[in-house]
């Protein structure tokens, strides 16, 4: 592996022709938001940089990252991205096991030092020093630490790297923590989604690579260009919200209307993805628009917060207690209530009362 | 006992009528009062809402119209808030007791358990207060500026999720969402925030009408004309 080849030559190495290369320039660069001349400027710097190793690590996680990745929906994105990296390290893709594979990371920390991009999926669980889970004989997070001090940033996959996910939900036994809360002295790019969407990890990692460089980042963390708006924002269903049209039932002439699914519990208005604007499979479906609502997988804690099926949901902050904010409210002014009403008729008997034992005193 | 009683009654037949809320604290507290009515029936019908309406959905505009007047209502609280804080500080001494709690005063902690006495029936006659007892300054103290606070900011950084990335409200309100554990969480806390509103204003209403029935002082009449009276 020559180390300062170019991407263009990895890429045509690999027998993918010019003509499919600049289509994928320009593909990522209508993927990411960017002008038309951005797809000039990726094609300049993917045949003049030389290529950045990725190294993709695997802690807690269920492997739907991976899964998603490799369906990206434009083949010739991910295929090219996956062989870029493959080249390197991904436990679950590359072809090399055991010490060889092991071997390749160490190789890269020598050659690289400084210059490559970590991508996370999942997450370490930090309890009982790291033992909830072990590779190649050690703790994830002592693998992970050593990855993340000798790379240049960092890419958390998905909602597991990004906020901890299911793993991490009450009452957390393995202590599972995203990236960002053990790694806090380089960069984190959180991509979250249970998983985050093909195209969006594709773009995400490609402009990376191409532009050497972070994408924009929100105050949490996340890349603008795919998490500044929620999915009610973009919905094909908004107009149906805004009308006041909900289905209520799963099974009403609400839903074979295509109502909105707000009533029964979708996320969408609190969820920042680019689902109702990217789509999955290749741009073929996403979850409100197969008749379900969403359920905000790439917010921060979606498991603990309550009802997949209610729009006014439980506190995940309240110990666990069952209770929506309605009921809780609700509870609290009907006890205000009751107790008015009870102060009330104390005040008449004391009035009535101190009025007798005056009428007593005059008499 | 009976002539301490009457003692006090003496004391309060010659006091002569008091100016406690000036004009711009009386057009405060109406205009916040519907403000609060509007924002707590739009915001209840936001995360309930009615049942479907049918036919085609550019025919309505039923949730986009409660969602502007719950933000017009939020601009007049916000706003109404802002003007009442400002003249808190250039009003009387009384338009003051509700931007603090002398919580280091003695005598305010005195009267304040003085006042639950009172309300136990432990007790036959309140502490004396001019505009507000110390336990009603209490409550407004932690409704109206705690949550009032607490329901201004993160009803703007809501808001602001709407109004998009980058604009003004996002920009200084939109820290709130991640501060209280993301966009739903902090929906879910600001419908607690309208209960407590809710809650606060059954027991205020209650009071007042209750003061001004059992009292020694005028209670509702006093915030729409502004003059404390005293009866007997």
């Amino acid at each position: 592996m020559p180390s300062r080849e170019t991407f263009y030559e990895v890429m045509r190495q690999h027998g993918i022709t010019r003509r499919s290369f600049l289509k994928f320039c320009s593909l990522t660069a209508a993927g990411l938001g960017l002008g038309p001349e951005f797809a000039g400027k990726f094609a300049h710097a993917l045949e003049t940089k030389p290529r950045t190793p990725v190294i993709w690590l695997h802690g807690l996680e269920c492997t739907c990252c991976t899964e998603s990745f490799i369906r990206s929906g434009n083949p010739l994105a991910g295929d090219v991205v996956l062989s870029m990296i493959s080249l390197d390290y991904d436990d679950t893709l590359m072809a090399a096991a055991g010490h060889q594979a092991e071997e390749l990371l160490e190789q890269t920390v020598e050659k690289y030092d400084g210059q490559y991009i970590l991508a996370c999926e999942g997450n370490p669980p930090l309890n009982e020093d790291g033992m909830y889970c072990i590779q190649a004989g050690k703790p994830y997070v002592e693998k992970l630490r050593h990855m993340a001090d000798h790379c240049k940033a960092i890419i958390a996959w998905g909602s597991c790297a990004s906020w901890g996910c299911v793993q991490a939900a009450r009452p957390n036994p393995t202590r599972a923590t995203p990236i960002h809360k053990v790694i806090t002295d380089k960069p984190v790019v959180k991509v979250p989604g249970c998983p985050p969407i093909a195209e969006v990890m594709t773009g995400v990692i490609t402009y990376m690579i191409a532009f050497d460089r972070l994408p924009e980042l929100d105050r949490q963390g996340r890349p603008k260009m795919f998490y500044s708006q929620r999915l009610h924002d973009k919905c094909y269903r908004r107009p149906h919200f805004d009308a006041g049209q909900f289905v209520e039932r799963f099974d009403d002439e609400g839903a074979r209307k295509g109502y909105c699914l707000y009533k029964v519990g979708c996320k969408g208005p609190t969820t920042y993805n680019a689902c109702s604007t990217v789509e999955w499979n290749d741009g073929l479906s996403w979850p409100v628009k197969s008749g379900h609502g969403c359920l905000g997988c790439a917010e921060d804690n979606f498991w603990d917060k309550g009802s997949f099926y209610s729009a006014v949901t439980n506190f995940g902050a309240m110990g666990g207690a069952e209770a929506s904010a309605d009921k809780v409210g609700g509870i609290l002014a009907g006890a205000a209530a009751v107790g008015v009403a009870a102060h009330a008729a104390a005040s008449a008997v004391s009035r009535i009362r101190s009025r007798n034992s005056e009428e007593v005193r005059h008499d | 006992m009976a002539s301490t009683a009457s003692d006090s009654l003496e004391k309060r037949h010659h006091r002569k009528p008091l100016y406690v809320f000036e004009a711009p604290v009386r057009i405060w507290h109406w205009v916040h009062a519907l403000s609060i009515v509007v924002l707590a029936v739009t915001g209840y019908l936001i995360a309930n809402p009615l049942p479907s309406i049918g036919g085609e959905a550019s025919e309505h505009f039923l949730m986009g119209n409660l969602r502007m007047i719950h933000f017009i209502a939020g601009y007049v609280f916000a706003i109404g808030f802002a003007v009442r804080i400002y003249f808190g500080l250039v009003g009387n001494k009384y338009s003051r007791e509700l931007l603090y709690l002398p919580v280091w005063r003695r005598e305010w902690w005195r009267d304040l358990f003085g006042e639950v006495r009172y309300y136990l029936f432990l007790q036959r006659d309140p502490p004396h207060s001019d505009a507000h007892n110390a336990l009603a300054q209490a409550a407004m103290w932690f409704v109206n500026i705690l949550v009032g606070v607490f329901m201004i900011v993160s009803g703007f950084a809501l808001y602001g999720e709407g109004l998009g990335l980058g604009t003004w409200a996002d920009t200084w309100f939109g820290w709130a969402i991640p501060l209280f554990g993301g966009s739903q969480q902090l929906r879910m806390l600001h419908i607690l925030g309208m209960w407590l509103f809710i809650v606060f204003s059954i027991i205020h209403i209650y009071m007042a009408v209750r003061a001004d029935i059992m009292g020694s002082q005028s209670s509702v009449s006093s915030i729409i004309s502004g003059w404390r009276t005293y009866k007997d």
